[in-house]
């Protein structure tokens, strides 16, 4: 099922208060064509990730409003939402076109706009990710995380610095990315003092509010060598969309399920993969996510993540959210999935410059929506 | 020279301290005090509004004036809560000043710079001869709606400044407006509260508004930010300023003086005014002061004074009758959450 990223490419994230979604589709669509060395005409679908524009923007209709942006008007167009994991989504649906044998050559464009909306409605327009009956009790994401957590700490005995130790460490990666919205290293007493969100989330343990853009043109033809990463398994799980449903507040089935079939699909083990970029909207997502795909075992990825086993320069083997991750770097949702393949990728061709993960030659991409009703994992190789 | 003949300021006795709104809504007082540096904040007296206030700070610039306030030609009071949506305030305080009737009058809306507007309005009058003097008050009982974020900073307060031709304190010698359609913060007619754009009031709102104003200033100066010695900005809150200062190359020597929002609040249209106050009450003669006010929506005046000899007459003045700024500050009764609410009429 081999398909090449041909090209890749991303705006900056962050609060880009004079970027329209309009420019942030331009920008890193150029770039994605621009680094793919192919001609704009050679893309024959469009895949557009995106979750809030139609509740927040009242901009809904995304295939053909991008596809006319970019001067694609007449290549079919989609938009593809499963709300955080909306990007992941959108390349899966994309590499199955192109496997399908409909097209050649796709461009997968994630992008979302979230700054020029006031807080209060972009977490409540989120919660359009959780089920009717959270919905109803006034639940908001941060709220939910934190019962994970909670139940997390109470079985494993996960603690608050266990959980601080992900933001200290996404923020040391996002250090080494310009591109990242969160560009200054912190302390694990910075994120124990910071305010408390949802006990035991506390500001620093949340990915924030962002604004950007990334894209992937993928393709089944050969590439260049220096373009030449593929990606070697696609795989999607679902679960209940709300928590009450799930057998346990302590792992992510859909995780498990997506990352399993991944590896069998890619026919690599765990101890192959050299990066990864796994879903840490908050601090015990990335636990979960680990533990979950199986970089580590349930309740000793909190005291590993202490010692630096998954952190650039100290890491025991694979080096996780090397771009930052959604807390480091941002997390404008569309876009998130869509960007930790542009991050694998660009590891993989040792592009990354100071958080380059020596010797790279296998990645993983998780992509989770809400609390876990939809997990996509992605495995790329060089 | 066009410059300030005599200024006055009226600070209300009341006070609400943060750490009392912050129980109210189990917020944790340091995280809030740390992030707005803010302690306490002005609330009005239930008889007052922004008409009593603006009086209150324009009788007090009138005690000193050696003049007859039938000399004065125009009046323009700055304000986000004028009380009346039709009828103007200005002339209220025109009739109870005794200005008499051959007076241009009009109430200005420009968020919290409606009062610098109006010193730029009068400058223009002066500088075109029409009038003699004239004076610009900006006054605010600022609204905020409970559990806002604003609610910790919005507070009351009103400055006024006499500016004519003849006799001043502080020369102006330049000034700047930097405007443009930034929609940050918003009341529409008839609802109680304004609306804000959380982090958006900010970078693209005052900072770049404040900066564009205050660069503008220094390119037509000619003056570099180390060549004052002192400089007054808005306070929304009292990160604001201090950054903005310390982008802008000023040290926070410079600043110190003017900063009110620690004790008082923000008074919305009064408080680049009361800062400028605050620093005229303390500072010698032959002293360049650069003052910036920001409104949202947005737009930010930058102003060039320099004091003169006259200045201490009206220090002495104010000290005297303990109307210093300072003094005001300190002449408070402290309220509970509860009498906040009462007295601004939220219960």
């Amino acid at each position: 099922m081999n398909i090449t990223v041909a090209g890749i490419g991303m705006t900056k994230f962050g609060e880009l208060w004079a970027a329209s979604p309009r420019w942030l589709a331009s920008e890193a669509v150029h770039r994605a064509i621009e680094d793919s060395g192919m001609e704009k005409k050679s893309i024959q679908g469009l895949f557009v990730a995106n979750m809030l524009s139609g509740m927040l923007g009242m901009q809904g209709h995304l295939g053909a409003l991008f596809a006319e942006e970019l001067g694609l008007s007449g290549v079919p167009a989609y938009t593809v939402e499963g709300a955080c994991a909306s990007g992941g989504l959108a390349i899966h649906a994309g590499m199955m076109s192109i496997l399908s044998g409909q097209y050649d050559t796709v461009l997968v464009l994630g992008v979302e706009k979230m700054t020029d909306h006031k807080p209060e409605l972009v977490s409540s327009a989120l919660m359009g990710a959780g089920s009717n009956e959270e919905r109803l009790t006034g639940a908001t994401f941060p709220g939910l995380y934190a019962m994970l957590a909670r139940s997390h700490m109470e079985k494993y005995g996960t603690t608050e610095k266990q959980l601080a130790a992900v933001s200290v460490k996404n923020h040391f990666h996002a250090s080494f990315n310009p591109l990242a919205q969160f560009t200054h290293p912190i302390t694990i007493d910075t994120v124990l003092k910071s305010s408390c969100v949802a006990d035991p989330l506390k500001l620093l343990d949340c990915s924030p509010v962002t604004d950007g853009a990334a894209a992937v043109i993928l393709t089944k033809k050969v590439m260049r060598a220096s373009s030449g990463v593929q990606i070697i398994a696609s795989q999607i799980a679902t679960d209940t969309l709300g928590l009450s449903g799930r057998k346990s507040l302590t792992e992510l089935a859909a995780t498990k399920i997506a990352a399993k079939k991944a590896f069998q699909q890619a026919g690599v083990e765990i101890n192959d993969i050299d990066c990864a970029e796994v879903h840490d909207c908050f601090t015990i997502a990335e636990i979960l996510a680990i533990e979950d795909i199986g970089f580590g075992n349930k309740g000793e990825v909190g005291p590993r993540m202490e010692k630096g086993v998954y952190t650039l320069g100290t890491a025991a083997r694979v080096v996780v959210n090397s771009s930052g991750g959604l807390k480091g770097c941002g997390h404008p949702i569309g876009a998130t999935g869509v960007k930790q393949i542009v991050e694998i990728t660009n590891q993989l061709r040792g592009a990354c410059g100071k958080r380059q993960v020596k010797n790279a030659k296998c990645g993983l991409a998780h992509n989770v929506g809400g609390t876990g009703a939809t997990a996509v994992v992605h495995i790329l190789k060089k | 020279m066009i410059g300030i003949v005599s200024y006055g300021t009226y600070i209300p006795k009341y006070r609400v301290c943060t750490e009392d709104i912050a129980a109210a809504w189990k917020k944790n007082p340091s995280e809030i005090i740390g992030a707005l540096g803010v302690k306490e904040k002005t609330v009005p007296g239930v008889d007052e509004d922004a008409v009593t206030i603006a009086l209150e700070a324009a009788l007090q610039s009138l005690s000193y004036f050696q003049g007859k306030p039938s000399e004065i030609g125009a009046l323009f009071v700055g304000s986000e809560s004028h009380p009346y949506a039709v009828n103007p305030s200005s002339t209220i305080i025109g009739e109870f000043l005794g200005i008499g009737t051959a007076y241009l009058a009009s109430d200005l809306e420009f968020a919290c710079k409606a009062g610098t507007a109006g010193i730029q309005m009068v400058a223009g009058l002066l500088a075109a001869k029409h009038i003699a003097y004239g004076l610009a008050i900006g006054a605010d009982t600022a609204q905020s709606r409970p559990h806002d974020a604003l609610e910790y900073s919005s507070a009351a307060a009103g400055s006024a400044f006499l500016l004519g031709s003849s006799n001043i304190l502080a020369s102006l010698l330049s000034y700047t407006s930097y405007s443009s359609d930034t929609p940050d913060f918003w009341r529409r007619d008839g609802i109680r509260y304004p609306s804000h754009a959380g982090r958006f009031t900010g970078e693209p709102a005052y900072f770049a508004h404040v900066m564009g104003a205050a660069i503008k200033l220094f390119q037509k100066t000619k003056l570099r930010p180390e060549d004052f010695d002192y400089c007054v900005f808005h306070m929304p809150n009292g990160k604001f300023p201090r950054e903005v200062a310390k982008r802008l190359g000023f040290s926070e020597k410079q600043l110190a003086p003017s900063l009110t929002v620690d004790r008082i609040g923000n008074p919305y249209s009064a408080s680049s005014m009361m800062g400028m106050s605050a620093v005229l009450d303390v500072i010698k003669p032959n002293k360049k002061i650069c003052m910036v006010s920001y409104g949202s929506g947005a737009g930010s005046d930058a102003f060039f004074w320099k004091t003169t000899q006259k200045l201490e007459t009206v220090q002495k003045k104010r000290k005297q009758h303990k109307g210093m700024v300072c003094q005001q500050i300190e002449n408070k009764t402290y309220i509970d959450y509860f009498g906040y609410l009462k007295q601004t009429h939220k219960l």
